[in-house]
């Protein structure tokens, strides 16, 4: 029952965040979707999972956003702006009920009557495992990762900062430095 | 055989080598073109000479087999045959295509095109030369198609004008109408004698059914009809005179026209075997021999005129064929070449120096232009048939032949017989009238125009005096007991079994009645005086305006152009209209339709290219939701 | 539990997602949307572990793996949309419209560089 609860609120507020009229708020419904869905990770055993979800998202990546329509100049208090033309609203509600649909029928046609078994001593997302797991099993992909997200920092710094132009600016222009 | 490789070889390069330089040096046009019809004529006199020779005491004939063809089904043959039939036929060519080659030198100075004229002349002349050499009927008709090019081209010299451009396509289209039937008349006798072989079908003739004989010769003769100028196809040949005069001399008297003629003298056992052919040629020669010499009375161009006679007098020939005598219808076929080519020459003489061709604004010529009027009246009274001219002499056989089909047993029906001989009766009655017309408008009363007219240079007199010595006197190698028939040996008679080219074969004497010669005779005086008598009354007037309301008729050569007009040219042009506006209408309508059609749509599609990525995702995404869809309730 | 329910939450979060980015003009927005679908994909593998009791724990690593690439992501993203707000003064995904098909010219237009050549 618990799980249900979660599950409205993350899609109420999930809707919210793609209809509010106020960009500020879509950031904060967003933080309570994903907060949400946290909750749900707990609720699935899932506890490393959880938490890094609560610590990256709602800590790092909304904070992000929340600076990134700090920079934009977004406006403060409720807009009409935010929305595409009405012609482009429809259509992406009849892609998206469309995309709805094709999953749901897909996905109760497959697990109808699926259970998932939390009962017992299985266990598995405690920190301890999920730290096994990442620097037993998938230590490559891991470090792989680690590159990836260097690559991205360094590509981040370089798109944002005003001083690194894209056109290698003459050195005799910067000889003053 | 190697003067018949001459005789055909020396025309055709004297083309080729006009062709090719003759625009770069003009001067050497002149050499070239008289040089290949020289040697040609030349070529050609050593195996007439031998087959004169070998008249008395048998046959002479020589054939070659130059190379042979195979299509799979018959082959074909590039043979050549010479004897004596073809050795005088060329002798006839190569003597007018010399003269119209010297004419014209004279005729066309200062013409830019002269080099190219020679050229078209001398590949006439060569393509004649094959046909009449030729042993296959496939060779043959190539020779046959070169000459149709050549007399387009011919007739059509004065292409500025768009008289020589419509009678250079009439000639073309008309000629190539018969020469249709005459292609598929040479399948017809080639697939059922088993070779297109001239010499091995004449020999096969007797050994096939009646129906195929008949259905190939009629075949054929449509082809003759066409070239020959007999009735129905007859309409391109007065047109043809919008050419320069020699190339009417050239087309009328030895060559295209001839060919037709030449033609069922070559195949006259075949032709022979099929007596329902031989009435419908007596049917064609009759209406065409009285046809046009009527026309022929009443039009004021001289040239006209001449075309109307020719006309005419192939009729007789074909008449005479039809009514069972080759032989006559090659004499009076080599007579004709004669007077034709000198009427044709001292016609063109005349228009030379007047420098009109209507008859009504000449006159008078007589003194001005003795030896044009000498030579003229040669012509004009062999072409009428007086005694001691050539034309009397094969115009006596051709009636003789018919007299001697109607009253005893001939190839025809002796009903054909009789029309031939009533018709070619009357027809030299009205011939004589419309020579009696001619020469006295052109040559007696006042000068009707006011240049001062002179003889024409030398080079345009020569011609026309040497030609008047055969066009005077050929016809007495007609009148030596079976000298021409012996010569030409002709297979005529079918006397149970076909014995072609059989050496022992008795020639048949040319046959000439006492009481056709004298009707003939009282026939053509009439005639003469009748129209002299009208002329007297007044000199200056035109005697066939006595005609009155028959005259139009006559002028117009009883409607048959209107007649093909109103049959086939409008019909065919409201059918061209229609098809234009179907290709308009319809077609073209269609593809500039689709291609309206096709940016109107891509309008539409480019309405999508809006550069907003948000459009282009939804379509993305709802294209994958409808490919899992698809994809889903497919399998 | 049945495994339908948090199956069913992922597909309307990812049908949310869906719908934002399409519908969205704001470019942060957008952003945004692009998380809803990266988490409702988060629950769908974390589900499935769960479901299948997976000894490698592949569904949770590859969860915190989405979860790193989503911060790369959105720290990319971002400065993408910086860039642009920084050059355009505007960050509406519907006024980027450069590759847009223009209407095609009746007659060749004479551009200033070829009418320098010609003159």
């Amino acid at each position: 029952m618990l799980f249900a609860l979660l599950g409205v609120v993350a899609v109420g507020s999930g809707v919210l965040v793609v209809t509010t009229r106020h960009l500020v708020h879509a950031a904060l419904w967003l933080v309570l979707t994903l907060g949400a869905v946290a909750g749900c990770f707990l609720l699935l055993s899932a506890e490393f999972v959880a938490w890094v979800q609560v610590l990256i998202y709602v800590g790092a990546v909304v904070v992000l956003l929340l600076f990134g329509l700090m920079l934009t100049r977004a406006p403060i208090g409720a807009s009409d702006e935010l929305d595409s033309s009405r012609g482009q609203q429809v259509a992406a509600a009849v892609t998206a009920a469309a995309v709805a649909g094709v999953l749901v029928a897909s996905l109760v046609d497959s697990f109808r009557g699926a259970r998932i078994d939390l009962s017992g001593d299985h266990v598995a997302g405690s920190a301890r495992q999920a730290g096994e797991a990442i620097f037993g099993s998938w230590v490559l992909p891991f470090e792989v990762l680690s590159l990836l997200l260097l690559a991205a920092l360094v590509g981040a710094i370089v798109l944002s900062r005003r001083d690194i132009s894209p056109d290698p600016v003459p050195l005799d222009t910067r000889s003053g430095d | 055989m190697t003067p018949v490789y001459v005789a055909v070889l020396a025309p055709f390069l004297a083309a080729v080598a006009g062709f090719f330089t003759g625009g770069r040096r003009p001067r050497t046009a002149v050499p070239v073109a008289v040089s290949g019809a020289a040697v040609a004529l030349l070529a050609v006199l050593w195996p007439a000479a031998q087959a004169v020779t070998a008249g008395a005491t048998g046959r002479y004939g020589d054939s070659a087999h130059l190379a042979s063809v195979p299509t799979g089904t018959l082959p074909i043959g590039v043979d050549l045959r010479v004897d004596g039939l073809a050795a005088l036929v060329a002798v006839a060519v190569g003597v007018v295509a010399l003269a119209v080659q010297v004419y014209s030198v004279a005729y066309l100075k200062g013409d830019p095109r002269y080099s190219s004229y020679a050229a078209f002349v001398s590949l006439f002349t060569a393509a004649m030369m094959l046909v009449v050499f030729a042993d296959d009927l496939l060779v043959l008709l190539v020779g046959w198609e070169v000459m149709g090019v050549c007399s387009y081209f011919l007739i059509g010299h004065h292409w500025e004008q768009p008289d020589a451009q419509r009678s250079a396509v009439k000639a073309f289209v008309v000629t190539r109408l018969g020469d249709v039937g005459f292609l598929f008349g040479i399948f017809t006798l080639g697939v059922a004698a088993g070779s297109f072989r001239i010499s091995h079908a004449v020999g096969e003739a007797g050994r096939l059914s009646e129906h195929t004989v008949t259905v190939a010769t009629l075949l054929l003769l449509c082809g003759v009809v066409g070239k020959s100028a007999q009735f129905p196809l007859h309409v391109w040949l007065p047109d043809a005179m919008a050419g320069p005069t020699p190339i009417s001399a050239l087309i009328h008297a030895a060559t295209m026209v001839a060919a037709g003629i030449y033609l069922v003298a070559r195949l006259y056992p075949v032709f022979l075997a099929a007596p329902v052919t031989l009435a419908v040629m007596a049917v064609i020669a009759c209406v065409t021999m009285l046809g046009a010499a009527l026309a022929a009375l009443a039009q004021d161009d001289i040239k006209r005129v001449l075309a109307y006679s020719t006309v005419s007098q192939l009729a007789y020939m074909l008449a005479a064929l039809a009514v069972g005598s080759a032989t006559a219808a090659v004499f009076h076929l080599l007579t004709h070449a004669a007077f034709k080519a000198l009427l044709f020459l001292a016609a063109g003489s005349v228009i030379h120096a007047v420098g009109t061709n209507l008859l009504r604004d000449m006159g008078g010529l007589r003194k001005a232009m003795p030896v044009t009027f000498a030579t003229m009246t040669v012509g004009l009274a062999a072409l009428t048939g007086l005694p001691p001219f050539s034309g009397y002499f094969s115009k006596e056989a051709v009636l003789g032949a018919a007299e001697e089909a109607a009253l005893h047993e001939g190839p025809v029906a002796s009903w054909a017989a009789w029309l031939v001989l009533v018709v070619g009766l009357l027809t030299i009655a009205v011939t004589a009238a419309y020579v009696t017309r001619l020469w006295l408008m052109t040559f007696f009363d006042a000068p009707r125009s006011g240049i001062a007219v002179h003889e024409s240079s030398p080079a345009m007199r020569w011609p026309l005096v040497v030609l008047a010595v055969p066009a005077a006197l050929l016809g007495f190698a007609g009148l030596g007991h079976g000298w021409l028939p012996h010569w030409l040996s002709l297979d005529e008679r079918v006397p149970g079994g076909i014995t072609p080219l059989d050496p022992a074969f008795p020639a048949r004497p040319l046959h000439i009645g006492a009481v056709t010669s004298v009707l003939s005779i009282v026939l053509a005086l009439g005639g003469f005086a009748a129209v002299l008598a009208v002329w007297r009354r007044a000199p200056s007037r035109d005697p066939s305006l006595r005609l009155q309301r028959l005259r139009p008729a006559l002028e117009e050569a009883f409607w048959v152009d209107d007649l093909y007009d109103r049959l086939f040219v409008r019909p065919v042009r409201l059918a061209a209209r229609s098809v234009r506006w179907t290709d308009d209408g319809v077609i073209g309508a269609a593809v500039a339709g689709s291609g309206t059609e096709a940016t109107r749509v891509a309008g539409l599609l480019r309405r999508a290219q809006a550069g907003n990525v948000q459009t282009y995702l939804t379509g993305l995404l709802a294209g994958v939701v409808l490919l899992a869809v698809g994809v889903v309730t497919l399998t | 539990m049945p495994l339908l329910m948090p199956l069913m939450v992922g597909a309307l979060l990812f049908a949310l997602g869906v719908y934002g980015v399409l519908a969205r003009r704001n470019a942060i927005l957008v952003l945004m949307a692009v998380e809803l679908m990266l988490n409702a994909v988060n629950l769908n593998l974390v589900a499935f572990d769960v479901y299948l009791r997976d000894g490698l724990l592949a569904g949770q690593v590859f969860t915190l793996f989405v979860i790193t690439i989503a911060a790369a992501e959105i720290g990319l993203g971002l400065a993408i949309v910086l860039l642009v707000f920084r050059n355009r003064a505007t960050v509406e995904l519907d006024g980027l419209t450069d590759l847009r098909e223009t209407d095609p010219p009746t007659a060749l237009p004479v551009t200033a560089d070829e009418q320098a050549v010609a003159t």
